[in-house]
């Protein structure tokens, strides 16, 4: 048993890596916002799936124009990053004015519907405009990086098997942490990002120490959405294809990383993210060695949503919060 | 302020109601006017309904079947002018749901000149609307429903031309283990009613022809990712994959186990008989096989002709499922006429209708004989075999399973 999970267990981590990068990424929109707001944007998942369309489609045009050929693949993808970036930020901004600012002071649980409302009009748009345009709702994503090699982890110990990893999975671990780190910076390095702590400490407190505190809320909603929008190219480009669909139970687990990080600190949803989506690879790749055959692949969201509710019996704040004091 | 606001809003809403059943009205009229061509042939009329998606997902079958079905209505039309009946089509569009073929099925049964009716496409319209069509005891005769459950229970009204899903599972593990020499196979399934059933059906038959199953998982329909399930059949090294599922996780698989390096065939059921694995999947689509209960029209005997025909007719490439609904078509319009031989020219029953559906034996049709069995499944029903060359849709016909 033991000998063919250690086999895998390269692959599995490098599968589970990549995943957990995206999870990463797009926990950080929730982590930020709740940090914040107090308020669980439960929209996040799609503003993630349509980042996905976003790049995906400009992408498409840029194959209908026969730039793609032209144009160096890691230019194209920067390029379409950052325009998922843009429409996806925007589009954040707007479902604050929208659904949310007007709800600011009335109870958390409206909000909540609110963002769940928002979410399902996302989904429904998206798959409008796409079966306008395609006729079909499953949209199959042209390729930058079609390459794939092999680590050699058995030359090092027999114990182990080979990797194969696509060249794609690299730019995803790269686009990730260059944007963990950037935002890690902007929050503890700048002027704004110390406008965005404040904020977070205490609401009334900073706008009398003059911050415009709705700037900051917007600010805070562009920068999250902007990063799950880029996320959700980073998803269409490493698996091919993408559905209206895809967004609401990626970013339940990215919601769950967020809570298993310490909900609303930013190293801790970064964390959260790599282990959910280490333990759902390695989940689906073992789950049927350990148990005999009784609990196949498919139980990979039990086991980890499992894990997370163990965590958080005995850690509740998460891995990474500090248990909230009382206010006086 | 806020009054005038929800005032607005109650006003938005209703127009938007009155659009919805307006709508929904429209389609069903003029859906059953243009079926209904003429009723100037005599004062009689026969109707006879066809259901199936016109809208949605799986509309471009759901549309071929009712093509189908109007072209064989439209070559029968002069026979029962002489008899003094006019016939007509009535097509409802069930929309792949379950409670729409319901409430279709409600409706084609409180219309007594309806004698018939062909379809459904989807298995999980076919089953709980043949209930209604039981009460009735109005037949159907289905030209795609695969389930099993559909014809198990021996209901007098439900017939299909078309393979069981036990039948198909069987001759995909035949042609793998028989032709192309799978000895350690790896079966992948999506825990639906469907993909399990065919997957189980695959994994069963394999087995007793002698191969080994290295592992048997299973995968969540909507997911994106398979490396977990692919690690495993990684490690297995198995010289043949076969998948039950539909083409969208299946184009995924496809391409994320050449992603992996394994190159061992895959093969998956009649649900990836679609031109949407091969977008998803891509070069890599190359080698991959399916089973699928329809047949190449144009390839068979006297089919160019009919082919050629249904094109200019409808301006419309025949889809898989069109050569089968005209058969069904055909079998209903048959069984009709012979009852009123057999009446001497009176409306014939419902019931009388049924009986004679279910007693059609070797009938010869474009796309396939037809001799229905006790429980409705027709006994000369063949599964075929296809393989992609490239990435070009459909695969090659390599192969011909009969019972």
């Amino acid at each position: 048993m033991f000998a063919s999970i250690l086999q895998t267990l390269p692959q599995v981590l490098i599968d589970g890596l990549a995943l957990g990068a995206i999870y990463a990424v797009v926990a950080l929109g929730y982590t930020m916002v709740y940090g914040i707001l107090e308020l669980i944007n439960f929209a996040h998942g799609e503003i993630f799936m349509t980042g996905a369309f976003a790049g995906t489609s400009v992408l498409l045009l840029f194959q209908s124009m026969g730039w793609l050929g032209s144009l160096p693949a890691w230019f194209s993808y920067v390029l379409i990053i950052f325009i998922a970036m843009m429409v996806t930020g925007a589009l954040g901004v707007g479902i604050e004015r929208v659904a949310y600012r007007p709800l600011r002071k009335a109870p958390k649980l409206i909000s909540l519907i609110s963002a769940f409302g928002v979410s399902f009009v996302l989904q429904d748009l998206v798959r409008f405009i796409a079966e306008l345009k395609t006729g079909n709702y499953i949209i199959s994503v042209p390729q930058l990086f079609d390459g794939r090699f092999t680590l050699g982890f058995s030359s090092m110990t027999a114990m182990f098997g080979n990797a194969t990893v696509k060249t794609n999975t690299i730019f995803i671990f790269i686009v990730a942490i260059v944007l963990m780190i950037g935002l890690d910076i902007f929050v503890n390095r700048t002027k704004w990002g110390g406008a965005m702590r404040a904020v977070a400490q205490d609401r009334e407190t900073a706008s009398l120490m003059s911050i415009n505190v709705n700037k900051v809320i917007l600010l805070t909603f562009f920068i999250g959405s902007a990063l799950g929008g880029s996320t959700g190219v980073l998803f269409a480009q490493q698996y091919g294809t993408i559905d209206p669909y895809i967004g609401f139970i990626l970013g339940l687990k990215a919601f769950t990383a967020a809570v298993l990080g310490g909900i609303g600190n930013i190293r801790g949803a970064m964390f959260g993210g790599v282990v959910i989506g280490v333990l759902e690879m390695f989940a689906s790749a073992n789950l049927g060695i350990m148990t005999g055959g009784n609990f196949g692949a498919e139980y990979k969201d039990v086991f980890a949503f499992a894990i997370l509710i163990v965590v958080l019996i005995f850690k509740p704040e998460g891995l990474f919060g500090r248990a909230v004091k009382e206010k006086v | 302020m806020k009054g005038r606001w929800n005032g607005i809003v109650a006003a938005v809403l209703a127009v938007g109601l009155l659009a919805g059943c307006g709508n929904g009205g429209s389609t069903t009229t003029t859906g059953a006017s243009s079926g209904g061509s003429s009723g100037s042939a005599g004062g009689k009329v026969i109707k006879i309904a066809t259901q199936s998606p016109l809208s949605g997902g799986s509309s471009i079958q759901g549309e071929a079947i009712r093509l189908g079905a109007q072209m064989s209505m439209e070559d029968h039309k002069e026979d029962f002018s002489k008899l003094g009946y006019s016939l007509e089509l009535v097509p409802y569009d069930d929309q792949g749901d379950p409670k729409k073929g319901v409430a279709n099925a409600e409706q084609i049964g409180a219309d007594q000149a309806v004698l018939g009716v062909i379809g459904h496409l989807n298995s999980g319209v076919s089953i709980p609307s043949s209930v209604v069509y039981e009460k009735y005891n109005i037949p159907m005769i289905s030209p795609a429903s695969t389930a099993t459950e559909f014809t198990d229970r021996k209901l007098k009204v439900a017939n299909r031309v078309v393979a069981r899903d036990d039948f198909q599972g069987p001759a995909a593990a035949e042609y793998a283990v028989k032709t192309v020499g799978a000895k350690k196979i790896f079966v992948i399934q999506d825990k639906t009613a469907y993909g399990q059933g065919l997957a189980e059906a695959f994994r069963d038959k394999a087995q007793e022809l002698g191969a080994t199953i290295a592992g048997y998982e299973g995968i969540t329909v909507g997911e994106k990712d398979f490396n977990g399930v692919l690690n495993i059949a990684a490690t297995q090294n198995p010289d043949f994959i076969f998948f039950g599922g539909l083409y969208a996780e299946g184009g995924l698989i496809i391409k994320q186990a050449r992603d992996k390096g394994i190159t061992a065939p895959i093969m998956g059921g009649d649900a990836l008989d679609s031109s949407g694995l091969v977008e998803i999947a891509g070069a890599d689509v190359k080698g991959s096989l399916y089973s699928s209960v329809a047949g190449e029209i144009a390839k068979m005997e006297g089919g160019t002709d009919w082919a050629a025909r249904y094109q200019k007719e409808f301006s419309k490439v025949p889809e898989g499922y069109s050569a089968y609904a005209y058969d069904s078509m055909t079998i209903m319009l048959d069984a009709i006429k012979k009852t009123l031989d057999s009446s001497g020219g009176e409306m014939p029953s419902r019931e009388t209708v049924r009986d004679a559906v279910r007693a059609t034996k070797d009938f010869k049709g474009i796309a396939t004989e037809v001799s229905f069995d006790d429980k409705g499944d027709n006994s000369f029903a063949k599964v075929y075999i296809y393989e992609f060359a490239g990435d070009t849709y459909p695969g090659k016909l390599v192969s011909e399973v009969s019972q």
